[in-house]
């Protein structure tokens, strides 16, 4: 570079040797060879990445000898710029950033009186132009919106039980009153609807024998046979599955927000964020010994929304 | 050559004037303004490994049978998402490695994007002139938190199915709108008909990611033109900027940083296992894993799920979920719209319309560090009480009792912390005034005072010496340099060699 390239309100010139100029590293020399010792390391690291990947098959050497070189070039370059780079420290001025007020006026004259000076005189344009937008933005707002889905239906709230309903397992086999242990749980579905998340039901044991269950809610004896009872596994607080079964306390949790549902009790949520209990499933049984719904839900499934009836 | 370069291309678009002053850019040298750039570079990483796993995956809710190499789910039935998933992390080379990589990436970019912005906030780096990037700063963090959900509902594992369901359900809680919401989403009531994979996939990685590559444009672009803020320090004021220059010295430190960054992220990539997607299995409505919490980012949101009462009302014909709109859609709408808002309220509470380009440090802003401490209690304590399960489990107490002890604290602990930051900012401030004594500052660090007794019994303080590189003076900042005289000063004047003061 010559002296020609430098401006007339350029700083004065620095020598070569000045403070400013030298390294942070007290010894210089060391420092260098510090950061090529670690780049060389990063080299090697790659080239055992290399090796590793066509290898292939090794997720921790792929990962360590990456890293190794990542790390190894990384902390080379860093010391090189902290430690062997001019240490300053250097200064820079800072600007206003707003602009001067001619500048400011020139800019709010131009918006401010001009535009207003243009839509004053023509009205009708700018209402018209404004209107148009507005209606463009709605027809628009319908492919772009409106075709994403379609309007909720009773989706969220029908299921596929119906008076007579076949209950099944999620292989589509049917559940016979002598299938579960007192104590267990088997999820089932209606036949045909074979894990269909609305249909989901959770079935219960609570009691040997051939007598149905005593609920303490009232009136639901005759929903439950040969001690099996039946509740919609889907939570009432955000649609998870209740798939936790508390053997002895007769508690179902849902192990996503831990509501606890009472089993004995119409599954009446006594614990947690849950608002309703699980919806429950009146059962009955056939000629043959295999499980079949009454009917229905007593009530919607899942969790809750502005139109839920 | 190079020279020469640079002439033919100013010939064309001048930049040489622009050039050498981007160059001589100042960037004042703190550790803490390295967050940032943690989450600058892990978002490099993040896009480099998603390119990659773009080039596997399949966004596609079409059932299959999966026939790769991973035994246990032979032959069953699955997603085209999920066998696409599992067969690049074990029948693509290095597959493994870039997909937890990238999962790693994505939770380092969020949290370098929390801590750099608790230190924007404690700084109060956000104030005149830089509130347009703080909003940038922040939209940036819904962002990405809105990505990181959306990346991690993609492999359609039972995992992230369960977050699914659960972001249906919440959509749903919304008064009025809630069910419409769903099912455009979905193209369906709940689970609509699989379009919510390519949906979310074409988010993920087109349209979130333009945005956000837009907005940290926005970001960076601000921070070149407002300059960065600075500590308070000799030869540092409001109209200055006091550090290293942007070529050589700041451009080799943060290029040594983004590998730094990316090799930390690798290595975690290959021994962290995260997400084992193959061991959950496909997503299937009716099951459900035990200990199911989604990422760290999302856990104060479900915490508050879990601590809120059932407190669902039904009135006016229609059903009222508060149990869900408020802890998972009100809530966190106050949380960052009190974000977006803060600079503007600071400025109306302390009628400080001033710019600023000196940072506070904590101390000097009680209240703001105060208010700062009480809301990431808050979000601390809920991001505890995402795990009431295993806490529960961990230590054999009853569920009921976690969750009680997380309703009262998640309301007592903010004030506590509020009230202690408090107190320990004017403590700090008064120890300051009445301070300056032996062991005053030199250089960074304060020096420890040493004790002796004097042979009559007299108790004295020396400040010890100082530690290794402490002792090194600082020097009157310069201008960078637009012409270095490369005669040596000694040969040119005759004067002698000057000595270098290190």
């Amino acid at each position: 570079m010559s002296a020609k390239s430098r401006g007339k309100d350029a700083p004065p010139a620095v020598p070569a040797d000045d403070p400013h100029l030298q390294p942070y590293a007290k010894h210089p020399d060391r420092a260098q060879l510090v950061a090529a010792l670690a780049m060389v390391v990063g080299m090697i690291g790659f080239v055992g990445f290399g090796i590793a990947y066509w290898v292939g098959d090794q997720v921790q050497w792929e990962a360590a000898l990456l890293g190794i070189g990542m790390l190894g070039l990384g902390f080379g370059v860093t010391a090189w710029g902290k430690y062997l780079m001019p240490r300053g420290p250097f200064v820079e001025e800072r600007h206003d950033f707003h602009s001067t007020e001619p500048e400011r006026d020139a800019m709010s004259a131009a918006v401010v009186e001009r535009g207003g000076m243009v839509v004053k005189r023509r009205k009708v344009l700018g209402g018209l132009f404004a209107l148009g937008s507005t209606v463009m933005a709605v027809v628009l707002a319908f492919p772009l919106i409106r075709s994403l889905g379609p309007k909720p239906g009773t989706g969220l709230a029908t299921t596929n039980w119906r008076k007579g309903s076949r209950v099944v397992t999620v292989d589509g086999r049917p559940v016979s009153v002598y299938d579960l242990e007192v104590g267990g749980v088997l999820t089932v579905f209606p036949e045909g609807y074979e894990g269909i998340s609305n249909d989901q039901v959770i079935l219960i044991r609570l009691q040997g024998g051939d007598q149905p269950v005593t609920l303490t809610t009232p009136g639901r004896t005759d929903w439950t046979v040969y001690g099996y009872v039946a509740y919609s596994k889907m939570c009432t607080h955000l649609g998870c599955p209740v798939g936790l079964y508390q053997e002895q306390l007769h508690k179902l949790v849902c192990p996503c927000h831990q509501s606890i549902f009472d089993v004995t009790a119409g599954a009446i949520p006594d614990f947690g964020p849950a608002p309703r209990p699980l919806p429950q499933l009146p059962l009955a049984v056939d000629a043959t010994g295999y499980l079949r719904s009454q009917g229905g839900f007593n009530q919607p499934v899942g969790p809750g929304y502005w139109e839920r009836p | 050559m190079i020279d020469k370069s640079l002439r033919w291309v100013d010939d064309r678009l001048g930049v040489a004037k622009g050039g050498r002053t981007f160059l001589d850019k100042i960037f004042p040298d703190h550790w803490s303004f390295m967050l940032g750039e943690i989450a600058l570079y892990s978002f490099v990483v993040l896009l480099g490994t998603g390119i990659f796993l773009s080039l596997y995956y399949v966004p596609s809710a079409h059932e299959v049978i999966y026939n790769g190499s991973y035994l246990p789910l032979r032959g069953t039935k699955v997603s085209e998402a999920y066998a696409s998933s599992v067969g690049l992390s074990f029948d693509v080379k290095s597959g493994l490695l870039m997909r937890q990589a990238h999962h790693w990436a994505a939770d380092i970019f969020l949290g370098s994007i929390a801590v750099h912005m608790a230190r924007v906030f404690f700084t109060g780096a956000f104030r005149k002139p830089r509130e347009f990037n703080w909003i940038v700063g922040s939209t940036l963090l819904l962002l990405g938190i809105v990505n990181g959900f959306l990346g991690y509902s993609l492999p359609d594992d039972l995992v992230s199915g369960t977050g699914i369901r659960i972001a249906y359900s919440i959509m749903e809680s919304i008064p009025l709108v809630g069910s419409y919401l769903g099912s455009f989403v979905f193209g369906g009531d709940y689970p609509g008909n699989g379009i919510i994979i390519p949906r979310f996939f074409l988010l993920h990685i087109l349209i979130v990611p333009l945005l956000i590559l837009g907005l940290l444009g926005a970001h960076l672009g601000l921070l070149v033109k407002q300059k960065h803020t600075q500590f308070k320090g000799e030869g540092r004021t409001e109209h200055n900027v006091v550090g290293s220059p942007m070529f050589p010295n700041f451009m080799a430190k943060t290029t040594g940083f983004l590998f730094i960054t990316a090799g930390a992220i690798f290595l975690l990539g290959g021994f962290a296992q995260i997400n084992p997607i193959w061991q959950f299995g496909q997503y299937e409505p009716y099951q459900i894993s035990y200990a199911v919490q989604p990422d760290w980012y999302m856990g104060w949101l479900d915490g508050a799920l879990r601590i809120m009462p059932s407190w669902e009302w039904v009135g006016w014909g229609h059903t009222w979920p508060l149990e869900v709109f408020l802890p998972a859609v009100l809530f966190p709408g106050i949380i960052f719209n009190l974000i977006f808002a803060w600079p503007f309220l600071e400025a109306w509470r302390t009628k400080d319309y001033g710019y600023h380009n000196l940072l506070d440090r904590p101390r000097d802003r009680p209240k703001r560090t105060a208010a700062g401490a009480a809301v990431l209690t808050l979000l601390f304590t809920l991001f505890c009480a995402s795990s009431t399960d295993v806490l529960a489990n961990f230590f054999q107490i009853k569920l009921q009792t976690v969750l009680w002890f997380f309703r009262i604290v998640v309301i007592l602990f903010p004030m506590i912390a509020y009230y202690l930051a408090f107190r320990i900012c004017h403590e700090m401030l008064e120890a300051e005034a009445g301070g300056a004594g032996p062991g005053g500052r030199i250089g960074k660090r304060k020096r420890a005072l040493v004790v002796t007794r004097s042979e009559s019994g007299e108790f004295a303080t020396h400040p010890s010496e100082p530690r290794p590189g402490d002792g090194t003076e600082e020097l009157e900042p310069i201008p960078v340099p637009t012409f270095i005289d490369l005669t040596p000063a000694d040969l040119a004047t005759g004067e002698g060699v000057r000595r270098v003061l290190r």
